[in-house]
């Protein structure tokens, strides 16, 4: 498999946002029936086709590293979770959509995976406040995937929504709004569709 | 009119309370999540404002504020509506809350609370009948038959964070019990819990090929109204399936080790901080109250045995044999009414406040280890139950530290509870719990060092 190429990414966020039903889905193309809590990281794989179709087409791995945990954690887990975040190649940023706290933590989250790249360079972040300039230069890419959509009511998803857009531009980084619900994957053989290099991605938000 | 003035000021500090509980409810305990139920956040205030008043009418009678008939009122109000809270409505939420989270029972939620508020009524009553905590002489439905259960579930409670929290204090304090932690231990540690997780990575590639091909070819042929389609498919499926299944059970089996190294690994930096941290001026001197507290602790255990081989009960609280020595034996004259008043004040409200913040601190660090969004609602009113018993049965202690002329008012209060049991079964649990902390301590103590030295 070695004419395969490896492509890391972390997912990260709160507990309980839906990290591990996600990478699930986009791995295995099945909804998890029962989801745990996720102890240390566990790893996941799906093979996608790079530019399908084209004459540059190439397959590649990509590594759905999903990492537990929670950001007020104790040090020592916060230690043991920098060893994960190593040479990464893009980040997934999980919010839950009904718990607006969860959203709020995602700029630690993603100062906490950055901060391991940032040491070398001598940037210190001191106080965690939010920075857009400390985004600015990262070359990492950053996805926001807000979760747990249908659990929303009709009447106020579209000020949820609105208040995510603002989110997602704070970062840098596109955005998806996701519904992972059961019976739009009721049929083993549905294959959801191919989750698009984020490369392509053109501004502005996404409904799946 | 005085009567007026003084349930002002009551309800006043009633209100700073609630206050402070609300703040703690906020700030603390839900950091992470949002409150989306303010009734939870309102019982959990109401019963840390109720709580807190009965201590602040034990340090009002001692210092003899406010009139007597209006303390001994509002004694009688607080007690009944923090049982009301304790034994109705704590109790019935949980139920409600419980409900709400399980999916089959979210329509008739309300009818299953109730009767799970019954099964937990029957329980209670039934938890009085091994114990002789009552006189016989009252009947079946009078206050002292709630107290009593109330204050043996507060007693058991006490008594066991007592015991682990004795034993356990000079096991964290000292640095004796530190275990040698090096650099090179944490990175060979990493290292393989890193390479575990590429062994993991690779085992996944494969079965994400293996399925794809799979994919790929079970397409052709898999037309599901062909018949001969559906038994080639089953005949075909069947190697590469069973090739997955091995695969996924090694996974599995991988996980779990990366799991238990990650453990171990987060396990190694906390002891890599606290030896750090024990090299401070604070560490150093927390080292030394750790030799103290160790010493109050075998103190501790060694009058616990007294008190049970020797079926004694303490008559005299601290504060009078502690004059009754300073007089007869040291020859000190000093004006011991004046004097007991001051000093059973400053060491029972040294024991009230040290045991309210023991309490939160304790509840706070439990609530973050076991709480998840989903369960943190019912995880919170059932620590406020907890919170609720401790502290009615703190009251129900601590008249053995106050001298007789003060603890007539509880007495009065409380009914004519066998004050004599509790102290029994405190000391009970206590042993049992310190015991058993010391033998459990012992052994992960042991355990860590050989796991360590196998790497």
């Amino acid at each position: 498999m070695a004419s395969l190429d490896r492509v890391k990414v972390l997912v990260l966020g709160d507990s309980g946002v839906g990290k591990s039903s996600l990478v699930h889905l986009l791995c295995q193309n099945q909804v998890l029936g029962n989801p745990s809590w996720t102890v240390g990281c566990s790893v996941d794989v799906r093979v996608h086709d790079y530019k399908e179709g084209t004459p540059e087409e190439k397959t590649y791995y990509i590594e759905l590293w999903d990492v537990g945990g929670s950001v007020g954690s104790a040090s020592c887990v916060k230690s043991t979770r920098a060893v994960f975040y190593n040479s990464v190649n893009g980040i997934i940023l999980v919010h839950d959509l009904t718990n607006k706290k969860s959203s709020q933590n995602l700029c630690r989250w993603s100062l906490e995976a950055l901060n391991r790249d940032l040491v070398p360079t001598g940037v210190l972040v001191t106080n965690g406040d939010y920075d857009r300039e400390q985004f600015a230069d990262n070359q990492i890419p950053l996805l926001v995937i807000g979760t747990k959509l249908d659990q929303i009511h009709e009447t106020k998803r579209h000020e949820v929504l609105t208040r995510t857009a603002f989110l997602a531009e704070d970062f840098n980084a596109e955005e998806i709004n996701l519904v992972i619900e059961k019976r739009y994957f009721s049929r083993e053989n549905n294959q959801i569709p191919g989750f698009p290099d984020r490369k392509r991605f053109g501004g502005g938000t996404l409904r799946n | 009119m005085s009567f007026l003035i003084d349930s002002s000021i009551l309800i006043t500090t009633q209100i700073l309370f609630f206050g402070f509980g609300w703040f703690f409810f906020m700030h603390q305990l839900f950091k992470d999540y949002e409150v989306r139920q303010y009734v939870v956040q309102v019982i959990f205030s109401v019963t840390f404002a109720f709580s807190c008043t009965m201590f602040e009418l034990i340090i009002f009678e001692i210092l003899g504020v406010l009139n007597t008939s209006s303390r001994y009122f509002h004694w009688k109000m607080n007690l009944y509506i923090i049982l009301f809270i304790l034994v109705f409505m704590v109790p019935f939420y949980i139920g409600y809350f419980i409900m709400s989270n399980i999916q089959l029972l979210h329509k008739q939620r309300l009818l299953f609370s109730c009767l799970l508020w019954l099964t937990f009524m029957y329980f209670f009553w039934k938890l009085g009948d091994p114990f002789p905590i009552l006189s016989p002489k009252h009947g079946i439905l009078s206050i002292e038959q709630l107290i009593s259960r109330v204050g043996v579930i507060g007693v058991t409670f006490m008594a066991l964070l007592s015991g682990f929290g004795a034993v356990n204090c000079p096991y964290t304090y000292m640095s004796y019990f530190l275990r040698n932690v090096t650099d090179t231990d944490i990175l060979a540690l990493e290292r393989r819990l890193l390479q575990t997780m590429d062994m993991i990575i690779s085992k996944k590639k494969r079965m994400a090929i293996a399925r794809r091909v799979m994919f790929q070819k079970g397409e052709v042929h898999n037309r599901p109204s062909r018949f001969w389609g559906m038994i080639k498919s089953v005949r075909t499926s069947a190697p590469g399936s069973e090739n997955l299944t091995l695969i996924q059970q090694e996974v599995d089996a991988l996980e779990e080790l990366s799991r238990q190294l990650f453990l171990e690994t987060a396990d190694l930096y906390a002891t890599k901080e606290r030896i750090e941290y024990s090299k401070t001026f604070k560490g150093k001197y927390f080292n030394f109250l750790g030799y103290f507290f160790s010493i109050y602790c075998v103190w501790k255990i060694f009058m616990a045995t007294i008190n049970i081989v020797f079926d004694r009960v303490g008559k005299t609280d601290p504060v009078t044999r502690g004059i009754e020595i300073t007089v007869n034996y040291l020859g000190i004259q000093f004006d011991v009414k004046f004097w007991s008043q001051h000093i059973s004040f400053i060491l029972v409200g040294i024991i009230i406040v040290t045991s309210i913040r023991g309490l939160l601190i304790t509840l706070t660090k439990f609530f973050y280890a076991i709480s998840s969004s989903k369960s943190s609602n019912v995880i919170v009113l059932l620590l406020a139950q907890i919170m609720g018993m401790y502290f009615v049965s703190s009251v129900l202690l601590i008249r053995m530290s106050m001298p007789p002329e003060y603890r007539t008012i509880i007495t009065e209060v409380l009914g004519e509870l066998q004050f004599n049991f509790y102290h029994r079964w405190f000391d009970v649990i206590f042993l049992v719990s310190a015991l058993s902390s010391i033998l459990f301590l012992y052994l992960a103590h042991k355990q860590a060092p050989e796991k360590h030295m196998t790497l």
